[in-house]
């Protein structure tokens, strides 16, 4: 997608960044097995930042955010997220995972339930947010995301488009400070990107801290403040949109740019 | 195609139409499902006049029967068919076996109270209050039908609750110890405690049901009792064994591993004599075991292995992103598994595990093979009999039936749910 996100003027009154820090990662590092997936990370992601991963397929961005709320476990180094460190320790882990939302490529949703029902169950269960409640704050999101009407459906009943933006809403619903998206547009049809698209932007738009694997080069141009490359399980190269797309360092973030942009 | 012109625009939309005459209602679906082709057609001819003669040789025998007679060489006199006689004098017996007759209202009511137990975990339009009483029929069912003092079960009952309490205080410190300890609890508490403080406090309030022996149990009353508390027991049971054979702790892994691959590699009837001769030489002298309680453990252990199975396969067919959205929301792994993890998992196994309700409550024949008197059980004695020697079909054709209505219920049952629990195209 070389075209441009959306069409309409972003509103940056409140995307500030502020020198709290978010998530600290220093000196990661993660194997599977004996493959080493991330090597040396480093990062630091300030309250408010917008920051876009991308890179080729298998250079482990997914790896890199799923550590973050402890889907996969590093085996060396040090996360540590609102101020809390990720280690084994159970209580550490559900404390992060439930101020960290992430949404998925396959969304995820629970096909069971009604989308009313898939974003009361987390603050309902975790939470222990009482019923009426917890509902009136899962229509406050589905109406954020433009789907109130949808909210008996069950998630087999709607577009994918449609599920993903109550994968967003319903990770909303936790009240997260920070939100994880991996990948959230490549399984969509293109008319249905935008409309995810414009949901995202709007979370920008209000504060949110995102740090987001996307291939969208105009949702990153954008939205995002920063953006990392990774290629073999390391950050090649991380730097403000305009420099990074306009004048790239790195001889592998060129080559990624120009396949991926399409000259 | 050069010379065709490809360009093509509709200047007019078409409006809608009826499918044509022949194409819909009992015409058409005689002439597809039927009489399409002339292979189909003779095939159709033939099963036809099948069951016309199957039907012309068996409707007499069913109808040109009597009811009233005292013994097969009367019945024979009297009409040529079936001697339905058999069942008119010996139903009773082939409901309740030797349960004394005065008492049996007892079985009576805890089937009815049985099937209000049943009912709010089968329909969700029943209130969900409900639930407590199930929770508590397993005591008063057995309280009802087995007699004595209340406090026998209601002891046995408080098992589950020490064992919970065990688990809960040793949880904080250590998972893997609070696993072991949990169950462990409940086998002490049954071996050692449970009695005694029965005994206790039935001095105080005795609470007490005139006893009734288990050699007095018999019939359906039975099949249903064997069948009914392994169909109950088995899926939780199995359930837990599934969760602890993909567990990461390897002993509790191991050990579930172990139970299910040994108990799948075992003849049900093996462990039915197990129950009925071995047990006691391995319990202590003096404890007296009850038979039919001995024999349900068995069967459900039995159906549990199997149970494991199946619902392992439906949370194999379950997709990883499942399992990542529950924790990424931060719903630990027992909510996880309750909320989110078995609904789906169930619901895919529901044919499966059906079939396996299915199989155990037939299979509560096996039990005639050690001794007890179920419905095949009763069914060699009553021909036993000089009155009755030589009946075969009436009786097992009655038998049959009976199990036929339970198993096809429960067959319907399952077709009920599924498209209950449909929820849309994935
Ligand atoms: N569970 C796993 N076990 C072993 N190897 C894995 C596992 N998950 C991922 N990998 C490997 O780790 C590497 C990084 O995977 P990751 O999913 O993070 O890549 P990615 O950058 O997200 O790629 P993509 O753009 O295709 O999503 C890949 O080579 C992949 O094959
Ligand atoms: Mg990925």
């Amino acid at each position: 997608m070389t075209d441009l996100a959306t069409d309409r003027e972003i509103d940056r009154s409140q995307m500030q960044v502020s020198d709290k820090v978010a998530i600290q990662i220093t000196d990661m590092n993660k194997w599977y097995g004996a493959f080493h997936v991330l090597r040396d990370i480093n990062l630091t992601v300030y309250e408010g930042e917008r920051i876009v991963i991308c890179g080729p397929s298998g250079s482990g961005k997914s790896t890199l955010i799923r550590c973050i709320n402890r889907l996969e476990e590093h085996q060396k180094g040090q996360i540590i997220v609102d101020g809390t460190e990720l280690s084994s320790d159970l209580k550490n882990i559900d404390k992060i995972r439930s101020e960290v939302g992430m949404c998925f490529q396959h969304f995820n949703l629970f096909p069971h339930l009604t989308i009313l029902e898939n974003c009361t169950l987390a603050p309902i269960w975790v939470r222990k947010t009482p019923k009426k409640e917890a509902e009136e704050i899962a229509m406050h999101f589905l109406e954020k995301v433009k789907i109130p009407d949808q909210a008996n459906k069950y998630p087999g009943q709607l577009s994918g488009g449609q599920q993903q933006r109550v994968a967003i809403a319903r990770s909303l619903c936790m009240k997260p400070r920070i939100m994880l998206f991996d990948e959230p547009t490549s399984a969509l049809d293109p008319e249905m990107i935008k409309e995810v698209l414009d949901t995202m932007i709007e979370l920008a738009e209000e504060g949110m801290t995102m740090l987001c694997v996307t291939h969208e080069m105009g949702f990153a141009r954008q939205v995002a403040n920063r953006v990392i490359f990774m290629d073999a399980g390391q950050i090649v190269e991380q730097n403000e949109p305009e420099p990074f797309f306009n004048n790239p360092q790195s001889d592998r973030t060129k080559l990624f740019l120009s396949q991926i942009l399409g000259h | 195609m050069s010379e065709m012109d490809m360009s093509y625009v509709r200047t007019e939309m078409l409006p809608e139409q009826e499918p044509p005459r022949s194409q819909t209602g009992a015409a058409k679906w005689l002439r597809e499902n039927l009489f399409s082709g002339w292979i189909n057609t003779i095939l159709t001819i033939l099963s036809l006049a099948f069951i016309a003669l199957v039907l012309h040789e068996f409707l007499p025998w069913i109808f040109d029967s009597t009811w009233n007679a005292n013994s097969l060489s009367e019945c024979r006199e009297i009409a040529p068919g079936a001697c339905w006689a058999v069942i008119k004098e010996r139903w009773p017996q082939l409901l309740y076996g030797f349960y004394p007759e005065e008492l049996r209202w007892r079985v009576n009511l805890s089937f009815v109270l049985m099937l209000v137990a049943i009912a709010p975990v089968l329909f969700t339009g029943v209130p969900r209050k409900l639930l407590w009483f199930t929770a508590a029929f397993p005591v008063l069912g057995y309280w009802l039908l087995w007699g004595g003092s209340l406090w026998g079960p209601l002891m046995a009952l408080a098992g589950f609750g020490v064992g919970a309490g065990v688990y809960a205080a040793i949880r904080p410190v250590n998972n893997l110890a609070a696993l072991i300890a949990g169950p462990l609890a409940v086998v002490i508490w049954w071996l050692a405690a449970a009695g005694p403080v029965a005994g206790l406090l039935a001095g105080g309030v005795p609470l007490m049901l005139e006893p009734v022996p288990s050699s007095k149990f018999g019939g359906f009353s039975l099949s249903i009792i064997i069948g009914v508390t392994g169909i109950a027991f088995s899926l939780p049971l199995g359930i837990l064994l599934a969760l602890g054979r993909q567990s990461n702790l390897f002993i509790v892994k191991a050990i579930c591993v172990g139970f299910i691959e040994f108990i799948r590699g075992v003849p049900l009837i093996t462990l039915l004599f197990v129950a009925s001769v071995l047990l006691n030489y391995f319990l202590p002298p003096g404890t007296s075991f009850d038979i039919i309680l001995r024999v349900v453990i068995m069967v459900t252990l039995f159906a549990s292995a199997y149970m494991a199975e199946v619902v392992r396969g439906g949370l194999a067919a379950l997709p990883r992103g499942q399992y990542e959205a529950a924790d990424a929301l931060g719903l630990d792994y027992w909510k996880a598994q309750r909320l989110i993890i078995m609904p789906q998992a169930l619901k895919i196994s529901i044919p499966n595990i059906v079939s396996t309700f299915i199989g155990l409550f037939k299979d509560t024949t096996l039990v005639s093979i050690i001794g007890l008197l179920d419905p095949l059980g009763l069914s060699t004695a009553i021909r036993a009999d000089t009155n009755w020697n030589g009946i075969v079909w009436e009786l097992y054709g009655f038998i049959a039936l009976m199990f036929f209505i339970f198993c096809y219920s429960m067959s319907r049952y399952s077709q009920y749910l599924e498209r209950k629990l449909q929820t849309g195209h994935r």
